[in-house]
This record gives C-alpha cells, sequence and structure tokens, in this order.
C-alpha cells in the first residue's frame, strides 16, 4: 500500500515540481525599445495593401507602406505630405498631378519614383481585390489604368479622374491603405504568373514605412522592424510585437503583470477593473462604427413618415449607453461618424413615448402593430433589441426578435425581406462619401437594381432628391461648403429617414503608464506605432 | 470506430496457415483504414458541398466582374461533374493537397503542420500527466474501495469533469501567474525567445532540447505546464474513473483471491495481476482522451493564447474558410484513425488473446 501512496507522491512531486523551481524571471517591464501589443488579429486576410480591409491588416499596413498623402496623428482631418510633397488639380477639376519627395527609398534600397506611384495604384485596378472600390469609384478601369494613372516625369504622378469630384474626396481615398506605395521592382521581383507580385506580397512587405515586417503567424502574431533610415525619423519603438490574445480576461492580466504596455480588446468589465490600479492608465478612443435600425420601406405601416418619426422617439439612447453598452458606444444620432469631415453633433432625439404615441396616432396606428426586429446572434446587440423590445411595448408596438447567425441575418436584410434591421454600420474609407453614399444614395429602387451595397437600397428607400443631394456633395470643390452639404444632408436623413442611427463605437485600451503617444487612428484611420514612447 | 478484426483461434497450428492467417489479419487491417479513410474523404466532400458557402465568392471577393467569377469557378473545376470532382479531391488529398486556405492565404497543409505541434506538444504534456496521476490514483481509489482515499479520488474526479475548463484555465492563470508568479503567461513562449531557436518538429521542447537551448527550453515548459495541467486535470479525472472502475471489477476476480491466497505480496497483485488485465481496456480509454485532446481544446487555446489547432479550425469556421476547416477535419480524422490503430496494435502487444 506505501508503494502505491509513495508513486502517487512522487508523481505529484515530479510534475508540480518543475513550476515552482524555475523562478520566473521576473520582468517589471517590456524592454525600454519595444512595444508589446495584445490585439485580436485572426481578421488578416492578407498583407498586401491591393487586398487588406480588415482592421488589423489597415493597422499593419499604415505603419509599413506610406501613401502619397497622408493624414496627421496629431490632428486627424487636414492632409500632410506624404511621399508626395505637394499635390494639386487643373481647372478641369479633373487632373491632378503629384510631386514627390526626392530622395526617398524603400526599405530595399530602392529609390522611390513616379513608377512606383503609378505601379501600386495601377495593380490595385488591375487585381480587383475587395477594397479595390475604393479607387474604381474614380472612373479606372483596367482598361484606361495605363492612360489614367501615370507617371510624367521622375518625381511626377498624374492622374486622371472621369468626373470633377471634390478634390478632399479623392484625397482621402488616397490616405487609405489600399493606395499605398508598393516597391515595385521588389514586388516584380517576386511576381508570378503576371500577379504583380499579389501571392508574395500577401505574406511580406515592400513598402517605404516606418516598420519592415518581420515575421507574421496567421491568428499568432506579427512582429515590426522599425526602420532606422525613415524620413520622418527612426521611431522610438525598435521592435513592436502584436500577439493575438482574444480572451479580454488573459489580456488585461498580461497588463496588470507588465507583460504587454497595450491591451486592444479589453470588455467593458476588464476596463472597469483596470481603472486606477497602479501603472495602468486606460484611454478612450473613439471608432467609426455606428449602430442603427432601419425600417424597410416595403412594409405599408413602417413606410409612414409619422410612424419612422415615432421610432425615433421611442428609443432609450442614453439608458442603453449608460448601462450595458457604457464605454463601449457614446450616443450619437447622424450618419457621419463623429471627426468625419461634416460631421453632425445635434442630438434631436430622446425618450419620448408621448410624442411617440401622438406620431402613431396621426399615422392611424394608435392601437400599434406587431414588427419583426431581425438582429444578430450576440450578446450586446441582443441586449440593445430587448430594451427596444420593452419602449416600443411602452408605445403599443409589440415586438418579436428574430435572431440568426451574421451571415443569416445580413442574407435576410440584403434580400430586403426584413421589418426591422437592428445593426451596425463602418465607414469603409476616410471621407463622408462612404457613408453618404450608402445611408442618402439609391439611383434604382426597383428589386432589379441589386444595389446591395447601400443600406437605403437595402430598406427600400426611395430618395430620386437626396440621391442627387449625395451626388452633388460628393463633386464639389470647396471643402468648407461640401461640409455644410453633408451637416445639410444628415440633418434631413436624420428626420425624414427610415434609419436611427443611436449610437457611435468607442473602443477603451488600456495601456502601461509609461507608454505615451499612441494613437489609433480614430474613427478615420489605422494605428500609428512610430508616434510611440515610453 | 474499433478496428479490432476478431479472429478465430487457429486449429491447424501449421505454420503456413498461421502465417496466411497473420496475412490476411494485416490485409483486414489496412482494408479497414483505408475504408475509414475513403468513408472519411466522402463526408467532408460532401460537407463542402452542402454548406451555403460559395467558394468563388469568398476567393474573388463581392466586387469582382462576372468574367474573374467564372474564371475562378472554373479553375476551382466546379463546372465539372460531381463525381468527377470528388476524384479530383481524392486525388489532391492523397497528394497532401488540402487546398489554400483563404484566412491565412497559404496552403491548409503548411497551416496544419504549423498549428499541429502546439496541439500535439500541449496534448501530449496533458496526457502523460493525467496518466502518470490517473492510473495510480484510480488503483488507489479501488484498493480503499468505500474509504476515504476513494471518496478523495471521486470528489477530485467530480471536480474536474465539473468545472468550465475556461473558469478553470483563467483561476489557473490568476493564482500561479498573476498571483505567486510561479509559471509563465498565456502563450507558448515569451516574445523575446519566439524564433530563437531552429523550427525542426514545431514542437518547442523538443526544438530547444535539439538546439541545445537550455533557457528556451525552461521557458517553454514554464509556459505549458498551467495549460497542460487544465487539460490533463480533465484526462486525469476520466482516467481515474475508469481505472478505479477497472480495478474493482478485477480485485472481486477468483484470481486475485488465488494469488493472495498463494502468498503473493498484496503490491504484486494489485500492480502486476489486476492492473495487468485491466491494462488492455485503459489503452482504449487512453487513447481516446488522448484524441479528444488532439482535436486542439479551443477554450483553452482561447484562454491560453495558445495557437494550436481548436482555435485555427474555429476561426476557419466562424470565417466560412472550408478548405480549411475540411483540412483540419481531416487531419484529426487521421489522428483518430491513427490512434485507433495503435491502440489496436497494442492490444496485441499487450494481451496475449489477441496475439
Amino acid at each position: 500500500m506505501n508503494r502505491i501512496m509513495l508513486s502517487v507522491a512522487a508523481a505529484a512531486v515530479g510534475l508540480v515540481l518543475p513550476c515552482s523551481v524555475f523562478e520566473r524571471h521576473a520582468q517589471a517591464a517590456t524592454p525600454a525599445d519595444t512595444l508589446v501589443i495584445a490585439d485580436a488579429i485572426d481578421d488578416i486576410v492578407s498583407l498586401d495593401p491591393a487586398q487588406i480591409f480588415e482592421f488589423s491588416g489597415t493597422d499593419l499596413a499604415n505603419n509599413v507602406y506610406d501613401t502619397l498623402v497622408e493624414l496627421d496623428p496629431d490632428n486627424l482631418g487636414p492632409l500632410v505630405p506624404g511621399i508626395a510633397e505637394s499635390w494639386s488639380v487643373a481647372d478641369d477639376g479633373k487632373t491632378f498631378t503629384f510631386k514627390l519627395r526626392q530622395g526617398l527609398r524603400f526599405r530595399s534600397g530602392n529609390p522611390i519614383t513616379a513608377e512606383d506611384a503609378a505601379f501600386s495604384l495601377r495593380r490595385v485596378i488591375i487585381l480587383e481585390k475587395t477594397p479595390s472600390f475604393i479607387l474604381t469609384q474614380f472612373g479606372f478601369t483596367k482598361d484606361n489604368v495605363e492612360e489614367t494613372i501615370k507617371a510624367i516625369d521622375a518625381h511626377t504622378l498624374q492622374i486622371t479622374t472621369d468626373k470633377p469630384y471634390a478634390p478632399s474626396f479623392f484625397y482621402n481615398c488616397l490616405t487609405a491603405p489600399v493606395a499605398s506605395i508598393v516597391d515595385m521592382k521588389l514586388a516584380l521581383s517576386h511576381e508570378r504568373d503576371g500577379d504583380l507580385g499579389h501571392e508574395w506580397l500577401k505574406t511580406n512587405s515592400a513598402g517605404s514605412g516606418a516598420y519592415k515586417l518581420r515575421s507574421w503567424k496567421p491568428n499568432e502574431s506579427y512582429v515590426l522592424e522599425a526602420n532606422p533610415d525613415y524620413w520622418r525619423g527612426a521611431p522610438a519603438m525598435k521592435r513592436v510585437f502584436v500577439r493575438h490574445i482574444a480572451e479580454s480576461a488573459t489580456q488585461r492580466l498580461l497588463l496588470e503583470k507588465g507583460d504587454i504596455d497595450v491591451a486592444r480588446k479589453l470588455s467593458t468589465d476588464d476596463v472597469q477593473a483596470l481603472r486606477g490600479k497602479p501603472g495602468i492608465k486606460v484611454e478612450d478612443d473613439l471608432k467609426g462604427r455606428l449602430r442603427y435600425i432601419s425600417l424597410n420601406q416595403k412594409d405599408p405601416i413602417l413606410s409612414k413618415p409619422q410612424v419612422r418619426e415615432a421610432f425615433k422617439w421611442l428609443v432609450d439612447y442614453e439608458g442603453i449607453a449608460q448601462s450595458f453598452l457604457k464605454g463601449r458606444f457614446v450616443v450619437h444620432q447622424a450618419f457621419l461618424p463623429l471627426t468625419y469631415l461634416g460631421e453632425l453633433k445635434e442630438k434631436p432625439y430622446k425618450l419620448d413615448v408621448a410624442k411617440a404615441k401622438r406620431l402613431l396616432a396621426e399615422a392611424g396606428q394608435a392601437e400599434g402593430f406587431e414588427v419583426k426586429i431581425s438582429v444578430r446572434n450576440h450578446p450586446d446587440r441582443l441586449e440593445v433589441a430587448q430594451s427596444l423590445q420593452n419602449t416600443f411595448a411602452q408605445a403599443g408596438i409589440r415586438a418579436e426578435l428574430v435572431t440568426g447567425t451574421g451571415k443569416q441575418i445580413l442574407t435576410t436584410y440584403r434580400a430586403r425581406q426584413h421589418q426591422i434591421y437592428l445593426g451596425d454600420w463602418g465607414p469603409d474609407y476616410p471621407d463622408p462619401h462612404t457613408n453618404a453614399d450608402t445611408f442618402a444614395h439609391n439611383p434604382d429602387n426597383s428589386d432589379a437594381g441589386n444595389h446591395t451595397g447601400k443600406l437605403a437600397w437595402r430598406n427600400a428607400w426611395d430618395i430620386p432628391e437626396l440621391t442627387s443631394l449625395t451626388g452633388e456633395a460628393v463633386l464639389e470643390r470647396d471643402a468648407e461648403v461640401r461640409a455644410e452639404m453633408y451637416r445639410d444632408l444628415q440633418r434631413r436623413h436624420q428626420k425624414e429617414s427610415p434609419f436611427v442611427v443611436m449610437f457611435q463605437e468607442n473602443v477603451q485600451n488600456g495601456l502601461r503608464d509609461n507608454v505615451a503617444g499612441f494613437n489609433t487612428g480614430g474613427p478615420v484611420h489605422d494605428v500609428f506605432y512610430w508616434k510611440v514612447t515610453k | 470506430m474499433s478496428l479490432a478484426t476478431g479472429l478465430k483461434p487457429g486449429t491447424e497450428g501449421s505454420r503456413v496457415s498461421s502465417l496466411v492467417r497473420r496475412l490476411w489479419q494485416l490485409l483486414r487491417l489496412v482494408l479497414t483504414v483505408a475504408v475509414t479513410f475513403f468513408g472519411l474523404l466522402l463526408v467532408t466532400f460532401l460537407i463542402a458541398r452542402v454548406v451555403p458557402i460559395d467558394p468563388v465568392l469568398a476567393i474573388v471577393g463581392e466586387r469582382a466582374s462576372p468574367e474573374t467569377y467564372r474564371a475562378a469557378y472554373e479553375a476551382l473545376g466546379l463546372d465539372r461533374p460531381l463525381y468527377e470532382q470528388f476524384f479530383v479531391y481524392v486525388g489532391k488529398v492523397l497528394q497532401g493537397d488540402l487546398g489554400q486556405s483563404l484566412l491565412t492565404a497559404r496552403p491548409v497543409l503548411e497551416d496544419v503542420a504549423r498549428v499541429f505541434p502546439a496541439t500535439l506538444e500541449l496534448a501530449t504534456v496533458a496526457t502523460l500527466i493525467g496518466v502518470t496521476l490517473g492510473i495510480p490514483s484510480g488503483v488507489f481509489a479501488a484498493v480503499h474501495q468505500g474509504r476515504w482515499p476513494d471518496h478523495l479520488v471521486r470528489v477530485v474526479g467530480l471536480f474536474g469533469y465539473s468545472m468550465p475548463v475556461f473558469w478553470l484555465g483563467l483561476m489557473g492563470l490568476l493564482v500561479f501567474y498573476g498571483v505567486l508568479d510561479w509559471v509563465a503567461g498565456p502563450g507558448r513562449l515569451d516574445i523575446f525567445y519566439e524564433d530563437v531557436v531552429p523550427r525542426v518538429t514545431g514542437v518547442i521542447l523538443i526544438d530547444s532540447l535539439l538546439a541545445g537551448d537550455l533557457e528556451v527550453f525552461e521557458n517553454a515548459l514554464s509556459h505549458i505546464i498551467l495549460p497542460a495541467s487544465v487539460l490533463g486535470y480533465y484526462s486525469l479525472a476520466y482516467i481515474s474513473r475508469m481505472t478505479r472502475s477497472l480495478m474493482l471489477e478485477q480485485l472481486s476476480q477468483e484470481y486475485v483471491t488465488t494469488a493472495r491466497v498463494k502468498g503473493l505480496s498484496e503490491a504484486r497483485v494489485i500492480w502486476r495481476h489486476a492492473l495487468g488485465n485491466v491494462m488492455v481496456p485503459l489503452i482504449t480509454v487512453i487513447a481516446l482522451s488522448y484524441a479528444n485532446l488532439l482535436e486542439g481544446s479551443v477554450l483553452t487555446e482561447i484562454v491560453f493564447a495558445w495557437p494550436g489547432l481548436g482555435l485555427y479550425i474555429t476561426n476557419s469556421l466562424l470565417s466560412a474558410d472550408m478548405n480549411a476547416v475540411l483540412g483540419g477535419t481531416i487531419v484529426v480524422g487521421s489522428v483518430f484513425i491513427g490512434l485507433n490503430l495503435l491502440s489496436d496494435l497494442l492490444y496485441r502487444i499487450v494481451d496475449p488473446r489477441a496475439r
């Protein structure tokens, strides 16, 4: 019997011993020249800027590549020079000329020329990956790209659009990762079957940015190495490690222990727990995603103007933002996210059941009606849906929740088969047209129109007048006038549309308190690692 | 899905017939494995055709022109009849071509080769923990049936069964990493050790030893011990419970009484005679529990940021990356087949009746 006891004890000791013997080399903090970030980076599909269209991928591209014109991380909004030191548009409003900075080199040592810039933009059109629409909306096609995007000389690039678009619209789109300038020689040296280096660039970098990609392990990590000769100055952080850590509690633990510098996917609970902890700070980070409900205008009741308006008075905006969405969303009621050109800060609506009832009575719906809300099976969306169910009921509207996976619900929505849809919308590029085009533009409301990318079409909202106003705004050449046009557009949209925009996303990052200058690019852009100091 | 071939005892006894019988045995084994594998391929192929995911759309994106779509559609061979597609698929899989993952833009086989060693490493250490602790404690409980050691083992086992792994993992991290600082945190290595030793097998504990780098080995061990203990706890609970009931059955048999009467030491009776007879069914128990761990434990992998197979398949599933899901499924299925085969072969060694 003793031998049994002994063997159990021995086995236990043998297994437990290693853990206690290995005294951890206790690390008070990460090295001073290294930034370690925990994030969820399993959305990365490709590292080719012509294909990158996910949050984590654009973050990476923003640090590895430069664009012709860029956004200033300290003052998101006005454009600053990137690879182009100056730019102008001819009187025809269609011919744009970019003067490239002299003496710049890619990380490979190759000089940056206008040929590289032309190659980079053309390949986006030719490869036609998901984000290519950001450029093709200016009329570039595979067939005309040799003519419309061309190098005049080694340092002059000329681009011709098909219409005289608002210059701010064109420039804003050129700050998107899809317009990154790629090292043509390097990319072409890895070309396979005329793919313009696409296969190789999916897992490698060929840029001139502050960092170079050292390694990428899908769903695991990526490592960036600073470019000591970066034309804006060598970054303070020599290395940036980004690790995929999906679980918020794990991120929090790592941050508390000082094993990471930044935690980017923290839950509300973990953020609350971290507040006030020594050595840690929490920073708010407004993002571009909006949460809204929309009413299908094919529905005879939901298409009555008073009913549309009634719904806007039946949302407990503050109540929701202060309870289960606390910290993660702020109340926002216009279709452009705050900080976009033409942002509208007015919030005319609040929960007012009496007013909603009056409007319903005017519409002949005093006794209420039944309706279905389609919502993705996701905890915090369901919570919002339940709150809506409750406030709708106070006005006699009996709402039933139809839940499903993201794909199921989206399929119903795109097929215009929903009644009320509750969901999120994130802008595609840093220009107001991105949201105006979807919320307030519907050139053909018929089913055959099939504009599934446009929310106005999905909700069968026929708006010839707003459609033409949106079309005018995107052609307006004076940026100030243009911003005012968007504000007017949003005020009308706020009043008449079947959309109830409720919230704008706000992300909370946890940081070690010695980390300064961590800028995630806000709603319009992506993270900048080269500004960080410790 | 046992591959046991159940043989008739030989009557002739001649050497030739014995050889023929063995060859026949082998053939049947190979055939069973082949049929099972074919079934696996058929099922995965059909699943890929049934799910409402357009593989072409997934490749070309939503904004591609109809010509591009058509070209990709034909490149994938989707215009050909189903049976033809199946044969192409089988041919590809047999050549080790599991297709390209959409999510990582790499061949699935390469991806699986990258994530599987992480799972293999974790599952192996966990199973070692489960076996070295589970079998003795099961025996111990059976010997002391109905008394406090038995109750203790049962309570520990019950705990193992009923604790959510997610919670257990987080609590383990909080206590042993967060407060006591005995073990390293989530991940397979501290980032500063990453890519230090050359990758040979992908199992860091082995690679670091091959490179003679004890510092990396130590760091890897410090990282793996906690998740492996959490998973090991589950297999411990299962193995000890099975050992206990199997042992109880044996200990009540007459041969045990005979052995005792003959004056054999108690240790010999328990460990050699009784446990020896339990070994055969126990091998199946251990193999199954090992195979389960090799599928990858998604929750443990999430909590410990462990880049293994479970996480890979789940991620791929959520992003509708069918090649990766099916590739992963084929690998897991093959592992199951392999382990069954192995436990089958082990039977023959351990159990004289099966020879």
